[in-house]
């Protein structure tokens, strides 16, 4: 006897779908393609949706949402423009991995085609910039492709889905069922590690002079930080992060080097160079990471753990690959370490902790703290105290997002939220806002830029809201600075188009979205100010801090330069 | 160096955008391409032709099999495989060249399908450089239109690549 199933119309699939899927927020914006499924909102309880109010937003809170928690960060725009406008988001999350799946409505099916009004080919436009995308053609097929949505943007390495539904299938109706578990031949991602490669993986490790650990992303999208810090601490070699990788180790423990790459520190990328034996665990070998290829790690071999296997020696070719999810491979190489008799080369290792304490000693992240006229690491650091590096940090890009990978020590994962791949200014304030509707309770804290905060300003309205009490912590050199620094080191100081002649005031800017505005101008102004923001527990609080506009950030490897050609300042050159 | 990959791939509408976006995107080389469902219609089979240094071909091998959509990519390179091409062409055929090209026709095994007083139609199959000796044979000026398939490729001996 077969069960008898409700019937109901697409858009009421829709959402029963979502909230039978465990989705608790969505993150959206109405329009004609999408008011039936609006309507069917408004008549169920289950998903919470947060009206943003621009579809970029829409896509970056979603990913913030998801950064944060590990969940899918879920989407839903119209057709045409709220798809365009959506796209910025969706190549976001797609260059960091970040499982999003994004509703986009269609023109009705009969008018596909037909450059109707608001029709875009979602499918096509979108294609390049997904992990994969559907057009669902038959009211029918809407529960098992949200159904698949959701297991390919979550499963193997993680990516945003897009599922473009035309009108009119909203409107039809069928039975109602929704799979529980699904199977797809041409999909079944690899997540255990081959135990052979595993054992010769250890075997090179405990024979190493000269170790570096080097993570990235993939260890905080796989939950394996504590999987690290034990691999990491058993073996007591060096690890660096990559912009995406902090908080995989924690950032205040002595055998964490600092970051790596293009910003990394004098000690990071110098035993780069000079290491012997080198593990990228969830890290993908990115220009800004590696410098000249030619010259990356010349002397070591190289192993790499990765769930992609496209991401194995696509740039740099690996002497031993492992594929497989990074939590569970390391957990499989820590059981090995510990049943083998053999240790790592104690007295090899303790020279190399020498030199690499050797090469901090320069002390490449130092500053001048005596400067009246703020300088914008001081701030970053202020704000790692004042929170006890417990913050949920979110960051525009440029400068400030340097910044704060290098001086805000993230202990943990998921709190450190940048759009590391694609590197989209505009991404820290709509990113915050999924972060604080994910957790309610935590301290969220977006870190921007004069240039950076005013591509998605408009969000202070969906802040208001929706009552979010987000800190934002501008750092306002009145300049687009990294383009500025650029063109103050490799263009003659021809600083074109670099310059914000005319920014809003800040302040009443934050004010006339109804929330608090400060502006801070002087250093010993910077800590009060702070405990004054953080004191305003139920208030989005933007601070405009008035910061030295000629300091630059440094250490620096100039694109397309060795690990071992750093820039340590102005006039402090390492060669 | 030419590589000849098998996919087998899910008949869905946009498969093969996904495929030949793939090559646009990432700067692969693409020499030919052909595709047409087997005998179970919810699989698709493509023949692709490439060519680039072993470290790009095992790249565009990853780059394929992580497509949602590709469900099997053999490398026939790695082992013993015949390809195969299907062309057609249109030659201008009168007076006496019309007997010479009949001969040159049979010794490529080819046949001639259609035929009017001025011109013949002519089928052939084989792999893509006997169908490139068969242009360079003919008379240049007699030749009216070439159609060619690309390549069609299968393991040699009892291996075959099933979904």
């Amino acid at each position: 006897m077969s069960e008898s199933r409700e019937i109901l119309r697409g858009a009421e699939i829709f959402c029963r779908a979502l909230a039978d899927e465990g989705v608790q927020h969505i993150f959206g914006y109405p329009g004609g393609a999408v008011l039936h499924i609006y309507d069917a909102l408004f008549k169920q309880t289950a998903v919470n949706h947060i009206l943003v109010r621009h579809e970029q937003g829409a896509a970056h809170a979603a990913d913030g949402y998801a950064r944060a928690t590990g969940k899918p960060g879920v989407v839903l725009v119209t057709s045409g423009p709220g798809v365009t406008n959506a796209l910025t988001g969706i190549a976001t999350a797609y260059m960091d991995s970040i499982p999003l799946v994004v509703f986009t409505g269609q023109v009705s099916s009969n008018l596909i085609g037909n450059d109707a009004f608001q029709e875009v080919d979602t499918v096509g436009i979108t294609r390049p910039c997904v992990k994969h995308n559907f057009l669902i053609k038959d009211v029918r097929d809407i529960a098992l492709t949200i159904k698949k949505a959701f297991y390919i943007a979550t499963t193997g390495r993680p990516g945003p889905v897009v599922v473009d539904i035309p009108k009119d299938i909203t409107a039809a109706s069928c039975e109602y069922d929704y799979p529980k578990t699904i199977d797809m031949r041409s999909y079944r991602p690899v997540t255990k590690g081959h135990p052979g490669q595993i054992k010769k993986a250890v075997k090179l490790l405990l024979g190493a002079k000269r170790p570096m650990i080097y993570t990235g992303g993939g260890v905080i999208l796989s939950n394996a930080n504590v999987e690290l810090t034990r691999f990491t601490r058993a073996l007591g070699f060096p690890i660096t992060n990559t912009l995406m990788g902090l908080g995989g180790f924690p950032g205040t423990d002595p055998q964490f080097v600092g970051m790596l790459g293009m910003h990394g520190t004098y000690e990071a990328n110098m035993a780069m160079h000079q290491c012997d034996v080198l593990i990228a665990i969830g890290a993908r070998f990115d220009d800004r990471v590696t410098g000249d290829l030619q010259k990356f790690c010349p002397h070591a071999s190289i192993m790499q753990i990765d769930i992609d296997p496209a991401s194995i020696s696509k740039n740099v070719r690996v002497d031993l690959p492992i594929v497989g999810d990074v939590k569970s491979v390391l957990q499989e190489m820590i059981a090995v370490i510990e049943a083998g008799e053999e240790k790592p080369d104690a007295e090899a290792l303790k020279a190399w902790w020498e030199q690499i304490r050797t090469w901090a000693g320069i002390n490449c992240l130092g500053y001048n703290r005596k400067s009246e006229v703020i300088k914008p690491q001081y701030v970053v650091e202020k704000v790692w105290e004042l929170t006890g590096g417990k913050a949920y940090v979110t960051s525009d890009v440029g400068q400030h997002q340097m910044w704060v990978a290098q001086f805000y020590k993230f202990d943990e994962p998921r709190r450190w939220i940048n759009s590391g791949g694609l590197g989209t200014m505009g991404f820290g304030l709509p990113a915050a806002i999924g972060v604080q509707v994910a957790l309610p309770n935590e301290q969220v804290v977006c870190f921007s830029g004069d240039a950076s905060l005013v591509m998605c300003i408009q969000e202070l309205s969906t802040c208001l809201q929706h009552g979010l009490p987000l800190k934002i912590v501008t750092l306002n050199n009145r300049y687009m600075g990294m383009v500025r620094q650029w063109q103050e080191m490799f263009y003659s100081k021809r600083y074109s188009h670099s310059y914000l002649e005319a920014l809003p005031d800040f302040v009443r800017l934050a004010e006339s979205f109804g929330h608090v505005g400060m502006r801070v101008e002087k250093t010993a102004d910077v800590e009060q100010a702070l405990k004054d923001a953080f004191a305003m527990k139920d208030r989005l609080v933007l601070m405009d801090f008035v910061t030295d506009p000629t300091e630059n950030v440094y250490p620096m490897i100039a694109a397309g330069k060795a690990h071992n050609e750093m820039h340590l300042s102005n006039n402090r050159e390492l060669a | 160096m030419r590589h000849i990959l098998s996919l087998l791939m899910e008949n869905e509408a946009g498969a093969l955008s996904r495929i030949s976006g793939l090559f646009s995107a990432r700067g692969f080389n693409i020499e030919s391409l052909t595709v047409a469902p087997t005998e179970d219609a919810t699989v698709s089979r493509m023949t692709l032709v490439t060519t680039g240094s072993d470290q790009i071909v095992e790249q565009i091998t990853k780059q394929l099999n992580k497509l949602v959509d590709i469900i099997k990519v053999v490398d026939l390179n790695e082992s013993s495989h015949i390809e195969r091409e299907l062309m057609l062409i249109k030659v201008h055929a009168k007076d006496v060249g019309r007997e010479e090209i009949k001969r040159l026709v049979d010794i490529f095994r080819g046949r001639i399908i259609d035929v009017t007083d001025s011109a013949y139609t002519i089928e052939m199959t084989g792999t893509g450089s006997k169908l490139d000796a068969f242009i360079g044979a003919m008379d240049r000026s007699l030749i009216l239109e070439v159609v060619r398939t690309g390549v069609s490729g299968i393991a040699r001996g009892d291996k075959s690549i099933k979904a």
